[in-house]
């Protein structure tokens, strides 16, 4: 398990270091995903790096208990909403109707775009 | 026991682990009744244990700095836990990969209409510019919503509270919401939570299904990127 967690920081640490070196605007948690995903895929092609971590489950079975419990890991910055309540005091009302009708638009569009594209393109596919 | 119980108090309340005690106590009590109630949309564990500890912290007259020194342990692991979406993305490859076209369509309009739906509403509202700058980019997780507005010269802590109130009702409405309109394609479900709700919609993604998660993580990521250069061009166009 700790060597596991040792190889997600890794990544994470190694994404950091790139994104600060290269200055790209990219968070560096997103390119310690696509490392350790690129490592998921080497092991795939050479099966002697299935050892340590990357053997018996290790990393999945770490990232998998990390993922399960996503929410707790909101709640330290959430907190910090009742902290500036005085904020919303002045225009709350207004700002929690524009937040509530913009999230419903926001995901009726995305999954209907998401429906129709996904039956476009796999009807093109059967068309030869 | 000690002799005075309010010096016991005062070491506790400055300390981390009182804190993170509450932290954790607090989301296994609304993580448990959630599972309780087969994860109901309205016994959303982040929004529950966010008033508790408000309410908590309001009582005690406990800072928020004093609090997040014991809840910065449990703060640090969104990191590593964006590193850990490698894993189901990568369990399910074969399903992200044949979706990719249909993901960079949904991902193009779901951020653009999470935008300007934003905008334009706060302008027709009649909210002040400053306003409407810093809930424009509300729908990616915080740390970049919060570059962003401070790239705006917005308010970023006003930005924070509208990313987290988005996040909360987005996961809360996403299942009624997604069943009322009869999809059931849970790639689609979980990719639109993750653009219009970011990581908390894809903490409830994952608590429904799956492949929702998985689909919601890739939203997420993509969204952060493509908002973060979105927002500065849509504001100069809308608002001007």
């Amino acid at each position: 398990m700790i060597a596991s967690l040792s190889l997600i920081l890794l990544c994470q640490l190694a994404g950091e270091v790139a994104v600060r070196s290269l200055a790209v605007p990219v968070p560096g948690p997103v390119v310690g995903l696509v490392l350790l995903l690129l490592l998921l895929l080497a092991r795939d092609r050479y099966p002697a790096l299935a050892r340590g971590p990357l053997g018996n489950d290790g990393v999945e079975s770490v990232s998998r208990g990390m993922l399960a419990n996503l929410s707790l890991l909101f709640i330290p910055a959430g907190v910090g909403v009742v902290q500036k309540l005085d904020l919303l005091a002045e225009h709350g009302t207004a700002i929690l109707v524009i937040l509530a009708v913009s999230v419903i638009v926001t995901l009726l569009a995305t999954v209907a775009t998401f429906v129709a594209a996904s039956s476009l393109f796999s009807r093109e596919d059967e068309t030869p | 026991m000690s002799d005075n119980p309010f010096s016991l108090w005062v070491y506790l309340s400055q300390s981390p682990l009182l804190w993170l005690t509450v932290t954790l106590l607090t989301y296994a009590v609304t993580d448990a009744v959630s599972l309780k109630t087969r994860r109901h949309p309205l016994a959303n564990p982040v929004l529950h244990s966010l008033w508790i500890i408000g309410v908590f912290l309001l009582l005690t007259n406990t800072s928020y700095t004093t609090y997040f020194a014991g809840a910065q342990f449990v703060h640090f692991l969104l990191g590593p836990a964006t590193v850990a979406l490698a894993v189901p993305l990568y369990e399910n490859r074969k399903r992200v990969v044949a979706a990719v076209l249909p993901m960079l369509v949904a991902l193009a309009v779901g951020s653009l209409t999470a935008i300007v739906s934003v905008v334009l509403l706060a302008r027709a509202f009649g909210l002040p510019r400053e306003v409407i700058l810093s809930l424009a980019p509300k729908s990616v997780t915080a740390g970049v919503a919060m570059g962003i507005s401070e790239s705006l010269h917005a308010d970023p802590s006003l930005t924070a509270v509208s990313v987290i109130l988005t996040g909360i009702m987005g996961a809360i409405i996403v299942t009624p919401l997604m069943n009322f309109t009869g999809i059931t394609d849970f790639r689609g479900r979980g990719f639109a939570a993750g653009i219009a709700a970011h990581g908390i919609g894809t903490a409830r993604a994952f608590q429904v299904d799956e492949v929702a998660g998985v689909f919601a993580g890739i939203a997420m990521s993509l969204n952060a990127l493509v908002t973060s250069l979105l927002v500065p061009l849509a504001v100069t166009y809308l608002l001007r």
